[in-house]
């Protein structure tokens, strides 16, 4: 075990990857010898050659594009989008090719090797286009996994999880959480199994459910909330796609209540599906109805950051107001 | 090191004290042409590397593809398949280019190369088995007519989104390139798709990159209804290339000698130098773009009847008849065979039963996940409650 960032905990993985399967490959814009804006891949070229790690040209379309050829080679592509907000120029490689190659060929041609690396989330300043959580563009698209990790511990996981699974993963790296968010990581290899939601917090009266960096301000709301004697059980989705269903709705049919809570936009977000799976598995159970706690509908401000946040007070008060319904 | 070598070259360009623009009249793209019409050789042409076999061998795919296409228009007419794209007018170009490969170079196509694919070997039944979407089909009949694939003979499924392939191409040629093989990656579009993004982010990075990737466009000329006036207003294709760092070449794509020769020199800086190239074959879509579409509404029938006289299968054929290779009679004899081989094997891709309902869920991922079993089960149900709205499935899965 050791101390580790979130960010840490990612280039560890990534290390691990590559050290393991020489047919994984490293690539994005500034990922070279610069190590990434955020330095998620530090020393990686020094360490495994500058033809497994190196910058690209500043082309989303093309990073995209030339991952998936290359992991229809049956290579293990690693490409990094240096912001979420950044990843809608590769949107048709994404939606219309990685997601669809395997099933228009009848499995004659995949790209499983595929893993999209992108920073998301808001709260640090970033405005309109370094705060971006599009993680619901891509849960509605068959064919895609979506994996949003919370801390170091489960970054370094669910990323090598990713890498081998073979299927083409997103993973979204929380970077309000980059430097922040740090804890115990094994040195050695692991994995934790996509599709499989971690019940962080076991509760009586209200299922809290969230991803990624939302789950460190649920834990605040769900620590208020107890003050309180409201029980909450708290779940990290973890893998937006296939979604862990099962799991929430035992969750739910214990509980009787759900509130969902994401960073991005609350109309076409993810907790929207959410929503309307649970309300059919667990009509009879649910005592009030499923909270959604998200971003509003405008873009990502600036000046307002703070007020456009789905915060932990903000989610205090949805709580209160399901339990007391 | 890179920063010196830009810094030397740009110390070593002419220095100017008044502005000067330059423009496309300072680079002048030639032509190469080594074929007549009427068969003969231009004077001090160099031929390509080809014996009696392989162009007997181009010949004959040749004549399949002019079978196939008129076969399957007629087809589509009679509402027999849902979709059809020819390539008349532009065989020399993809299966004289497909011929200077090794036979396991990655091609990938944009949709217009089913010559490539039947260079290939493709079986015919298994073009039947694809347009007919039945459950023979290799892509389990998910994709319209015509996007065919095979990883036996290394040829990418075919998706609709133009110029997908091209990064794509990129990256499959990096792959390569990692592994130290002796292959490239032959990259097929056309000047319309050459418009899209991923054609500028594709040639870019085989730039930096120096992949063994060969980029072939079909200049024939018109996307959709849109002449190429309208496309670009450059000197066509070629010329961008060079400007990103390629090595590029201009042929007479009627000129199936001249594609060869081409390909051939193409493949061996792309495999003995990682020099990517490209290729811009000028041609002509003497067909309809597609069998959704009709041509006399935005072109004239003496332009189709210019190029008509161009034709890349008849100038070949005079070729193949000087060299002793071939006659009149045999051509009418394969002509005729093929059309007979094509109008069976399409008789019985139509007997062929519908892919297993089962199949509409794999392949979605590496297993299908809980969601797409349970959505599934729901759809069999339904069908086993109205079976005679869904009569190519509901008999079937009764029987399970």
């Amino acid at each position: 075990m050791s101390n580790m960032n979130l960010l840490q905990a990612v280039n560890n993985a990534l290390d691990i990857a590559m050290e393991k399967e020489p047919k994984t490959v490293c690539f994005g814009e500034d990922v070279g010898h610069f190590g990434g804006v955020f330095r998620a891949t530090s020393h990686l070229q020094e360490k495994y050659g500058k033809s497994r790690c190196f910058n690209t040209p500043l082309t989303e379309q093309g990073i995209i594009g030339f991952a998936n050829g290359l992991a229809a080679g049956g290579h293990k592509a690693i490409a990094e989008i240096q912001f979420a907000d950044y990843i809608f120029p590769a949107f048709d490689q994404i939606v219309n090719e990685a997601a669809k190659f395997r099933y228009r060929s009848g499995n004659e041609f995949n790209v499983g090797g595929l893993t999209i690396r992108s920073p998301y989330g808001g709260g640090i300043h970033g405005g309109l286009y370094h705060s971006q959580s599009p993680e619901a563009y891509f849960t509605g698209t068959p064919g895609l996994k979506v994996v949003m990790p919370r801390n170091p511990y489960q970054a370094k996981g669910l990323l090598l999880a990713s890498i081998r699974d073979d299927n083409p993963v997103i993973f979204f790296e929380p970077k309000r959480l980059y430097r922040a968010s740090t804890g115990e990581v094994p040195e050695e290899d692991y994995e934790l199994p996509l599709g499989k939601a971690d019940i962080m917090q076991e509760g009586r009266d209200i299922t809290v459910l969230g991803w990624g960096a939302q789950m460190e301000v649920l834990e605040k709301a769900v620590a208020m909330a107890a003050e309180d004697g409201i029980s909450c059980e708290l779940i990290d989705l973890r893998t937006l796609m296939p979604w862990d269903v099962e799991t929430v709705t035992q969750s739910v049919q214990k509980t009787g209540r759900l509130l969902i809570s994401h960073e991005a936009p609350l109309s076409g977000g993810f907790a929207g599906e959410i929503a309307a799976t649970i309300q059919d598995t667990c009509f009879l159970s649910l005592e009030s109805p499923i909270a959604r706690v998200t971003g509003l509908d405008t873009p990502f401000p600036l000046a307002h950051d703070k007020e456009y946040m789905p915060d932990h007070l903000k989610n205090y008060e949805a709580i209160k107001r399901s339990v007391s319904f | 090191m890179a920063n010196l070598k830009q810094s030397a070259k740009q110390s070593e360009a002419p220095v100017v004290h008044n502005p000067v623009f330059i423009d496309g009249s300072d680079l002048t793209t030639p032509t190469l042409k080594i074929l007549r019409q009427d068969g003969s050789v231009y004077e001090g042409a160099e031929l390509p590397d080809i014996n009696k076999e392989l162009a007997l061998k181009i010949y004959d795919t040749f004549q399949f593809i002019r079978a196939l296409d008129e076969r399957m228009v007629a087809a589509q007419r009679q509402g027999r398949i849902s979709f059809y794209m020819t390539e008349i007018g532009e065989e020399a170009a993809d299966i004289g280019s497909t011929a200077a490969l090794a036979d396991d170079d990655m091609i990938m196509a944009q949709y217009r190369e089913q010559g490539a694919l039947a260079f290939r070997g493709f079986p015919l039944d298994q073009f039947m088995n694809q347009m007919f979407s039945n459950e023979k089909d290799l892509g389990k009949g998910r994709q319209m007519p015509i996007h065919y694939g095979s990883k036996d003979l290394h040829y990418m499924t075919i998706s609709s989104p133009l110029g997908t392939q091209l990064p794509q191409a990129v990256g499959y040629a990096y792959g390569y390139k990692l592994e130290e093989k002796d292959n490239c990656v032959i990259c097929y579009f056309g000047e319309g798709a050459a418009s899209e993004g991923d054609f500028h982010a594709a040639i870019n990075m085989a730039g930096v990159f120096k992949v063994p990737a060969i980029f072939f466009c079909r200049n024939n000329g018109y996307a959709i209804s849109t002449p190429s006036s309208e496309q670009f207003a450059g000197d066509g294709i070629a010329p961008r290339a060079v400007a990103y760092g390629l090595k590029a070449i201009r042929v007479d794509g009627n000129d199936v000698l001249a594609v060869l020769k081409a390909t051939q020199e193409a493949r061996k800086l792309a495999i003995e130098h990682n020099q990517p190239v490209l290729i811009e074959a000028m041609t002509y879509r003497l067909g309809a773009h597609s069998t959704s579409d009709d041509p006399s509404g935005y072109r004239s029938k003496k332009e189709e009847e210019k190029w008509r006289e161009k034709d890349p299968v008849l100038r070949f054929k005079h070729w193949l008849i000087q060299q002793g290779w071939w006659s009149e009679e045999q051509d009418a004899d394969i002509a005729d065979a093929k059309r007979k081989a094509v109008m069976a094997a399409m008789k019985e891709a139509e007997k062929v039963a519908a892919p297993h309902l089962d199949d509409l869920i794999t392949d979605v991922y590496d297993t299908p996940p809980k969601h797409l079993q349970e959505q599934l089960a729901e759809l069999k149900a339904h069908i086993r409650q109205y079976p005679d709205a869904y009569p190519k499935t509901a008999g079937r899965i009764d029987h399970e």
